[in-house]
């Protein structure tokens, strides 16, 4: 897995799209002609994911949020993996 | 084991809106149903548009619009903007025939998210002799336009017998087109291509060698292309989970407003398809008989009632039983536990000696359609 910049500031890849579906109750990600409904903590990180926060905001934002620390590594992890999936990218 | 009744579904999440029947291109291995020339008038604008609303209110997200071809409705704009006012991420299914740059940039406008673009081959001679125009050089200019308009290019396929030799040149196509996606989708036969299934199955032989072009090309375009090889399911020992289950997650609304659990099931006997202009997408989703009727595992018969993966792919495709066997209730016969199976094997082992088929390829036209329906 390629390391992620603390500093990156992920964003949803090029034609897809990011929506809370009430009918699923979930959030799902949209792609060309297929979908993934995401669990709750994906959801979460990804709506964060705006090509503005870096990790790290997202991260405290998110350990605010739900009353928790030391979500760092997890969400790196996530963010690496999505990264690999094309779900979310970098832009220079 | 006696079977479970019909469960409430949940929504139709898949809406795939057959927009119009009428198409430029006249392909030996269309999808669309063989008498489409005697079905009745296609949907007006309104009825569209309520149909999108309503398929909305229920769950439906990812929305197809097909054909035919789609472009060749003048309402495509304002469709495609509803629908994505509404929340809808929208697919156009589309052979490019009639997208130049001004509508193009009006379907970027109102909310379009993607496009998939068809080609039939590689090369200018094949594929307009298997789309039955002109067509190749518009096509490429298309793509052009698509990857212009910064559309993730998504190109897709159908494989057969007459093309699969050249999937090597095909991709190399999509590479310089500069394509993210391609679909190698093999002919599933229905429609026209059941007609033709004797010029268009290919062999065994064949279908491996492919399958290791891709393999290779996979090898070296990793990311940077991403292919999907649709098995043909006639070379498989089990079947596909067609549709996920009929009437679990798909929902198809024909040009003439005839709703459907997947697009080729028109030609399912003793079914009563409803239609939306009589009827809410509600209603006929979760009330009507022919929705409910292929639901739960009720009209299994053996051997799929008493088989152990039946909840994977829920019997295969109702259609291909039907259209092999005569009965929409059997095993999909592509199941080696089906005792139809050797009716697919029969098939795959003609296509391995076959030199030469004497009837002519019976091209999907109108006067065609007239001929056979």
């Amino acid at each position: 897995m390629s390391a992620v910049a603390a500093d990156a500031r992920p964003r949803i890849g090029r034609g897809l799209r990011l929506q809370w579906e009430p009918a699923q109750g979930a959030h799902v990600l949209l792609y060309p002609e297929g979908m993934v409904k995401l669990n709750q903590s994906a959801g979460e990180i990804l709506r964060r994911c705006d090509g503005e926060r870096m990790i790290t905001e997202i991260v405290a934002d998110l350990e605010c949020t739900f009353g928790v620390s030391g979500l760092s590594d997890d969400v790196t992890a996530f963010v690496s993996m999505a990264l690999e999936k094309r779900w979310l990218e970098i832009r220079p | 084991m006696a079977g479970d009744p019909p469960v409430r579904p949940g929504p139709p999440l898949w809406l795939l809106l057959e927009l119009t029947y009428r198409c430029p291109l006249h392909c030996a291995y269309c999808s669309n149903p063989t008498d489409f020339a005697r079905i009745g008038p296609e949907l007006g604008t309104d009825d569209w548009l309520r149909v999108l609303r309503e398929a909305r209110a229920l769950g439906a997200v990812q929305l197809g619009l097909s054909g035919g071809e789609p472009l060749l409705r003048d309402d495509l704009e304002p469709i495609v903007a509803e629908a994505h006012a509404l929340g809808f991420y929208t697919n156009l299914i589309t052979s490019g025939v009639g997208l130049n740059e001004s509508r193009i940039k009006a379907l970027k406008r109102a909310g379009l998210d993607h496009i998939q673009l068809s080609f039939q081959d590689s090369t200018r001679e094949m594929n307009d002799f298997l789309s039955h125009t002109r067509t190749f050089d518009l096509k490429s200019k298309v793509a052009a336009l698509i990857r212009r308009y910064d559309y993730p290019m998504v190109l897709n396929v159908v494989l057969h017998r007459l093309n699969i030799d050249h999937v090597e040149q095909i991709l190399d196509m999509a590479e310089q087109m500069g394509a993210q996606y391609v679909e190698l989708a093999n002919t599933q036969y229905y429609g026209w291509a059941w007609f033709n299934r004797e010029h268009l199955l290919p062999s065994r032989e064949q279908v491996q060698r492919a399958e290791e072009v891709t393999q290779r090309v996979r090898a070296r375009v990793r990311e940077r292309m991403q292919i999907y090889f649709v098995v043909p399911d006639y070379f498989e020992r089990r079947p596909k989970p067609c549709m996920n289950g009929l009437g679990s997650v798909f929902l198809n609304v024909a040009p003439d407003g005839i709703a459907l659990p997947c697009h080729a099931a028109r030609m399912l006997p003793d079914l009563t398809f409803p239609s939306v202009r009589d009827a809410s997408i509600e209603s006929i989703w979760y009330d009507s008989p022919a929705f409910n009727h292929f639901r739960g595992d009720a009209w299994m018969k053996e051997p799929c009632r008493s088989c152990p993966e039946k909840t994977k792919d829920f019997g295969g495709c109702r259609c291909q039983a039907y259209l092999l066997t005569g009965d929409a209730a059997n095993a999909d016969p592509v199941c080696d536990l089906s005792p139809h199976h050797h009716l697919v094997t029969a098939a795959v082992a003609g296509a391995g000696h076959r030199r030469l088929v004497e009837k002519p390829l019976f091209f999907r036209d109108h006067r065609n359609s007239l001929a056979v329906s």
